[in-house]
C-alpha cells in the first residue's frame, strides 16, 4: 500500500535536480549568513563557551536549523504549490498512487532536502574551526529523521492552509522561536531551570543537543532521550500529516 | 481478467452522493459498455464531474455500489487504476517537467518500465503531433498543445478506460477538429471512453450514447439521434417576430404536428411532422431559419433554458 511513494521522490528529486543552484543557495544561505555575523562579528567579542570558541559551539546548531528550515519550507511552499497552483497532486490522483503515497512521499522527499542542508552545512563547519569527529556519521540519521519532523509539521500546516499567509503564522510563531530558543546561540545548561524545561519542549533542542554531542565526539548519557523524542514526534506527526492531507484531497 | 463484450466496464448502482443537504448524485444507475463511448452531459452543478471523481476514488460516495472491470471502489482502487486513463477539468500538466518528462514521469507512477515508457512516450508524442515540442517546457506550448498532452498523458498506461472531462474546453476550432480526429481514431480502436463536454456538437460526434443528468438525477439516456428524433423532431424553425405576429403564427399552426416553445422574442418551433403552412409561413416571414434538430435542442428541453450559476 505504501511503495509508491518513491515515485513521488524521484519526481521531486528529478526537479530538484534542474534547480540545484537554487535551490542550495536558498536553503543555506540563512545560516550561512549567522554563521559569519554570530561567529565573525559577535564571536570575537564573546569568551569561550562550554570550553569551545563562539563559532565551534553555535556550528553543530546550525547544522540542525538548516534541517529544519529546508525541511518545513519544502512542504509548505513547495507542497502548497503542488496541490493549489500547479494541481500537481490533482494528476498524480489520477494514476495508482494513493493519497498516502503521495504524502509520504513528500514527507520523504523534504526530509531528505533537509538533510543535504545540514550535511552541507555540517561539511563547512571546519571553515569555522571545528573539525567534527567521525561520530558525525551516526549524525546522518538523525539529521533525516529531524528532517521527517520538520517536513511533516511543514506538511500538516499545508493540508490546514487557505492560502500562503497562513504559513506566516508558523514560520514567526514557531520556526523562528525554535531557532531562537533551542540552545543554538547559547549554553541551556547554564540557564534557569524553568527555562531549561521549557527549551527541552522544543523539538529542535533534541536535534541541537545530539548534533553537538556527535560533532564533538562528546556523546552525554542523554542521547538516547534526544534520539527517541526526535523518533517518535517524527512518526507522530508523519503520521498526522498524511492523516491531515488525505482530509483535505478526499471529500 | 478478460471482460467479455456483455459484462460492462463500469456498472454504477444506486450511486448517492451528499455534500451537507445537498445532494449531488442521487441513485444513479450507469453502466459502461466495452468500447462504446458514452457523453454524460448535464448543465453545470448536475453532478457529472462528482461522479467521475467518485469512480476515481477522489471523492467518497454517500451510498450505492461502484464496479469497474469487475472490480469494487473504492477498495480495488489501485488495481483499478492501472488501467484507466483520466484528462480531468482544465490543465494539471506538471509545469516543473518538459513535454516528453511530463510523459516518463507519470509512467514511473504506473510502474510501468523506464524503456516501454520511453517507447510509448515517443509514440504518443507522434499521435498527438507533439513530437517537435520533446524538450519544451509546459509554458510554452499553446492550449491545443497541452491539451494534446494531457491526452497523451491519460493514455500512457494503455487504458482500457479514458475519462474525459471536457476535454476541448476553450480551445479555438482547429484545436478541436484535431482533438476530436484523434479521439475517433481512438474509439476505432476499441478504446472504451466516458465523456462530459458542453460542446453538443463534440459528444454528437464522438459518443454512441448519452445520459442527461440534471440536479444528480438522470433525465434521459439512449442514442443520441434516437432520442433528438424521439423527443425533439427532425426540424427547428427558429422565429424573430413582434409579440404579435408570433402568436397570429401560433393560431395559424394549430393543425401541425409541432411543440412551440417561447422565449422573450422568438419562437423555437420544433416540427415532428412535415407542415405545409409552416413551410408557407417561413416563405413569408422575414426572421426565420430552418435547421435539422440536434442534440442542444434535447438538452435545452430536458434540463431548461435558465442559467445554472450557484
Amino acid at each position: 500500500m505504501w511503495l509508491l511513494f518513491y515515485k513521488i521522490w524521484l519526481r521531486n528529486a528529478r526537479v530538484w535536480r534542474k534547480h540545484l543552484q537554487a535551490s542550495l543557495i536558498g536553503n543555506l544561505g540563512q545560516p550561512f549568513l549567522f554563521l559569519l555575523a554570530l561567529g565573525f562579528g559577535l564571536g570575537r567579542q564573546i569568551p569561550q563557551i562550554e570550553g569551545v570558541t563562539y563559532l565551534q559551539f553555535i556550528g553543530p546548531g546550525l547544522v540542525a536549523s538548516a534541517v529544519m528550515y529546508s525541511g518545513s519550507f519544502e512542504t509548505m511552499y513547495g507542497s502548497y504549490t503542488r496541490l493549489t497552483t500547479q494541481r500537481t497532486y490533482e494528476a498524480i490522483l489520477m494514476t495508482p498512487v494513493s493519497v498516502e503515497e503521495l504524502a509520504l512521499g513528500e514527507i520523504v522527499w523534504a526530509a531528505t532536502k533537509g538533510m543535504i542542508s545540514g550535511l552541507i552545512m555540517l561539511a563547512a563547519l571546519p571553515l569555522f574551526g571545528l573539525i567534527p569527529s567521525t561520530w558525525i556519521l551516526a549524525l546522518i540519521p538523525v539529521l533525516f529523521l529531524e528532517g521527517i519532523l520538520f517536513a511533516s509539521l511543514g506538511l500538516i500546516m499545508t493540508a490546514l492552509a487557505s492560502d500562503y499567509e497562513f504559513f506566516n503564522y508558523f514560520t514567526s510563531l514557531f520556526i523562528t522561536p525554535l531557532f531562537l530558543f533551542s540552545g543554538i546561540f547559547f549554553s541551556i545548561s547554564t540557564m534557569d531551570p524553568v527555562v531549561q524545561k521549557i527549551s527541552l519542549a522544543l523539538p529542535l533542542t533534541h536535534a541541537v543537543n545530539l548534533s553537538r554531542m556527535l560533532c564533538y565526539g562528546r556523546i552525554g548519557p542523554d542521547w538516547f532521550i534526544h534520539a527517541l523524542v526526535i523518533a517518535g514526534l517524527s512518526f507522530f506527526c508523519a503520521w498526522i500529516a498524511i492523516v491531515l492531507i488525505r482530509r483535505r484531497l478526499i471529500l | 481478467m478478460t471482460v467479455t463484450s456483455k459484462t460492462p466496464l463500469v456498472e454504477i448502482r444506486n450511486l448517492t452522493k451528499r455534500f451537507g443537504d445537498r445532494v449531488a448524485v442521487k441513485d444513479l444507475d450507469l453502466c459502461i459498455h466495452p468500447k462504446e463511448c458514452l457523453g454524460l452531459l448535464g448543465p453545470n452543478g448536475a453532478g457529472k464531474t462528482t461522479t467521475i471523481q467518485m469512480l476515481l476514488g477522489l471523492v467518497r460516495y454517500t451510498s450505492g455500489e461502484i464496479s469497474i472491470f469487475g472490480e469494487s471502489i473504492p477498495e480495488r482502487l489501485k488495481q483499478v487504476k492501472l488501467r484507466i486513463g483520466v484528462v480531468s477539468q482544465g490543465d494539471n500538466l506538471d509545469p516543473d517537467l518538459t513535454v516528453y518528462e511530463n510523459l516518463i514521469v507519470y509512467a514511473s507512477y504506473f510502474g510501468i518500465e523506464r524503456s516501454t515508457a520511453r517507447k510509448r512516450a515517443n509514440d504518443l508524442l507522434d499521435f498527438f503531433a507533439l513530437k517537435n515540442r520533446s524538450n519544451e517546457i509546459i509554458q510554452h506550448l499553446s492550449g491545443g498543445q497541452r491539451r494534446r498532452l494531457l491526452l497523451s498523458r491519460a493514455l500512457i498506461n494503455n487504458p482500457e478506460l479514458l475519462i474525459l472531462d471536457e476535454p476541448t474546453i476553450g480551445l479555438d476550432p482547429q484545436a478541436r477538429h484535431l482533438i476530436w480526429e484523434r479521439l475517433e481514431d481512438l474509439i476505432s480502436q476499441g478504446t472504451t471512453m466516458l465523456l462530459t463536454s458542453h460542446y453538443m456538437e463534440e459528444v454528437s460526434r464522438l459518443a454512441n450514447r448519452v445520459l442527461i443528468l440534471d440536479e444528480g438525477e438522470i433525465v434521459a439516456q439512449g442514442d443520441p439521434k434516437k432520442m433528438v428524433a424521439d423527443l425533439i423532431g427532425s426540424e427547428v424553425f427558429e422565429v424573430v417576430d413582434s409579440p404579435k405576429n408570433l402568436t397570429a403564427l401560433k393560431e395559424a399552426l394549430r393543425s401541425c404536428k409541432v411543440n412551440i416553445e417561447k422565449t422573450a422574442d422568438r419562437f423555437f418551433i420544433y416540427v415532428r411532422e412535415p407542415c405545409a403552412e409552416l413551410d408557407t409561413m417561413a416563405i413569408t416571414l422575414r426572421h426565420v431559419s430552418k435547421r435539422p434538430a440536434n442534440l442542444e435542442d434535447l438538452f435545452l428541453k430536458l434540463t431548461g433554458r435558465t442559467l445554472r450559476e450557484n
